[in-house]
């Protein structure tokens, strides 16, 4: 018998990855917008197993409301990502270093 | 209907005042953007004044509890707005000179402005979280708005994966909060985090440990604030200007909400929180800042810094603590923004310059605009009789009567060796001798802006009541039933 705990479990996994490939990445930025992505699905498994479970439909609007948020956010940050690349050339993670200190 | 319609009026004109300038904006036939700043700048004067005839109206929810107006938001609001509005005047001369003069920045500040309003009034995790987004969505684009530049676009980068990062932390904590108390709305979640024999159950904890992270990021509160000296160094003047006043006014008010309205009673899980995030923000907004020679990514340290005070009052978890927080803001912002008037206005023959030497002498060549500039550093620093003495005179007072009392040692330690950084500005710019290039005469609007700021700053000691009551009495708006938490903090600390 699948119960919640599955679903907390499974959703905790992948948001871990997606937390993971931000920070542990060094190779290419398209790679973080996809860790983001994870983290916004695993939120969303939460809450729908939550309103599942609780048998309330306020999880399912706010999982609705957040995927529409989380194509808005790509559609942003891939149009940051085009105007980064036509100055630098690269998007390299390694290369996003002009400033530090 | 009618009553939610009402409600949300200051954030209604916003959004149709975006929409029409933008339409203003795509369709006329010659260059618009002096007309859409212009546009910009009534409609947030506009939208300030409705959020204002609220003050005195007792709390109101509106969308089945989803949005709350109170005297605390409309406080909140109206200083939001008016920072989003100087911050818009502030620009003008600056993108005209930088070739940034775009239609679009002041109709994405509106938008802005718009989320922030939806976040002050958010008494909700699904309104929190579509208000956070949708000021954070046209702060990235803002961020990255000279978009020729790869500084800029770099700064864009950043904070845009850091923000999505923390909105994603933020979202985690509300599914598990909403998961383990049934409800999104702020008053069913307090009734369902009680604690247990001083204990709140592990999977709530957890819940409120990711918001907190969340919102730590939107504040810069250290371990929280890596994007902050990026992000202040590659946008331009301009943007920094912006985005170190109205979005932390907006980030600290809904912090405060949430956390006196729906955790009142879990007190004992995130007092240790704000406190060590306070501390660790004092203390690095002070240490960092010495070495740095760019005066943007001082001020970044800087308003980290005063984010951890701030905290300090926030942790007190009052009604005293609470209107301490929000003078202390206001007073930030003023500060905030007269300071970056005169970094505006720091341009020579070459261009724009932003490192601490360029200041040298500045008091020969420029005496009003280093008078300003000396006044906004001794206030930042926290040297009476300027305004920011009595933020932290009243943040720290708060703390001591709620007996945190190595907190507030700790803060002011860290205010005397920030008092350094602010110091050495003033050296430079009396004491040292005059460098090869002079600074260019200060815009007319930004030396009013500067004057007007200024005197603020320095006569605010004259007069403080009508701003202090004002803080007074939305502070315990948001603690009307707040009075819970300070009773629990007494229990707690007499059990120490």
């Amino acid at each position: 018998m699948i119960g919640l705990t599955h679903y907390l479990t499974l959703a905790g996994i992948i948001f871990t990855i997606g937390v993971f490939g931000i920070f542990l990445n060094r190779k290419n930025v398209i790679i973080i917008l996809m860790s983001i992505e994870l983290m916004l699905l695993a939120v969303n498994i939460n809450l729908v197993a939550f309103s599942a479970f609780l048998g309330d439909l306020v999880g399912q609007v706010f999982a609705l409301l957040v995927l529409t948020v989380a194509a808005g956010e790509a559609a942003i940050g891939l149009a940051i990502l085009v105007v980064y690349f036509r100055n630098r050339g690269g998007i390299a993670v390694e290369d996003v270093s002009q400033m530090k200190g | 209907m009618l009553q939610n319609l009402t409600l949300i009026l200051p954030e209604m004109i916003l959004f149709l005042g975006a929409m029409g300038l933008l339409m203003i904006g795509a369709f006329s036939k010659g260059d618009s953007t002096r007309t859409v700043n212009l546009g910009a700048i009534a409609i947030l004067a506009l939208a300030a004044a409705t959020a204002g005839s609220f003050a005195n109206n007792a709390q109101a929810t509106a969308f089945n509890g989803a949005f709350v107006m109170d005297s605390f938001a409309a406080l909140m609001k109206v200083l939001t707005f008016v920072a989003t509005g100087i911050a818009i005047i502030m620009s003008q001369g600056y993108m005209r000179l930088e070739k940034l003069a775009r239609f679009e920045y002041p109709v994405l500040l509106l938008l802005a402005a718009a989320g922030m309003g939806m976040m002050i009034s958010a008494n909700d995790l699904i309104a929190l979280y579509m208000g956070i987004e949708l000021q954070s969505l046209a702060l990235y684009v803002v961020a990255a708005i000279n978009r020729d530049s790869l500084r800029s676009t770099e700064a864009g980068l950043k904070y845009f994966v850091l923000g999505a990062l923390s909105s994603g932390m933020l979202l985690y904590g509300a599914s598990l909060i909403y998961g383990f108390s049934g409800s999104t709305n702020f008053v069913e979640i307090a009734a369902a985090f009680q604690p247990q024999d001083g204990i709140l159950p592990m999977a709530q904890v957890l819940g409120l440990v990711f918001l907190l992270a969340g919102l730590a990021f939107k504040i810069s509160a250290v371990p929280f604030h890596m994007w902050t000296p990026d992000v202040y160094e590659g946008a331009p003047t301009s943007v920094t200007a912006f985005f170190a006043s109205a979005p932390k006014l907006a980030g600290m008010a809904i912090f405060l909400r949430i956390m006196m309205t729906g955790f009142e009673n879990a007190l004992v899980a995130w007092q240790q929180i704000i406190i060590l995030l306070a501390i660790l923000s004092m203390v690095l907004g002070a240490f960092a800042a010495i070495g740095q020679q760019n005066i943007k990514r001082l001020m970044a340290y800087s308003s980290i810094g005063h984010m951890g005070f701030a905290l300090v009052g926030f942790a007190a978890a009052s009604a005293a603590g609470v209107s301490s927080v929000i003078l202390y803001m206001t007073l930030y912002v003023v500060m905030t923004l007269g300071t970056f008037a005169c970094i505006l206005s720091m341009r020579q023959d070459s261009g724009p310059v932003e490192r601490i030497s360029d200041l040298a002498g500045l008091s020969q060549t420029r005496p009003f605009m280093a008078f300003c500039l000396a006044v906004m550093m001794f206030s930042l620093a926290g040297i009476p009789p300027m305004a920011g003495f009595f933020g932290k005179l009243f943040v720290f007072r708060a703390a001591i009567d709620a007996g945190l009392y190595s907190l507030s040692i700790i803060g002011v330690l860290a205010s005397v060796v920030g008092a350094f950084y602010y110091l050495r500005i003033v050296k430079v710019m009396y004491l040292d001798a005059p460098a090869d290039e002079v600074n260019e005469p200060m815009p007319r609007e930004l030396s009013i802006l500067a004057g007007v700021m200024t005197a603020f700053t320095l006569l605010f000691f004259v007069y403080p009541s009508p701003l202090v009551e004002l803080a007074d009495k939305a502070g315990a708006v948001l603690m009307q039933d707040g009075m819970v938490a300070t009773d629990m903090l007494q229990e707690h600390l007499a059990g120490h």
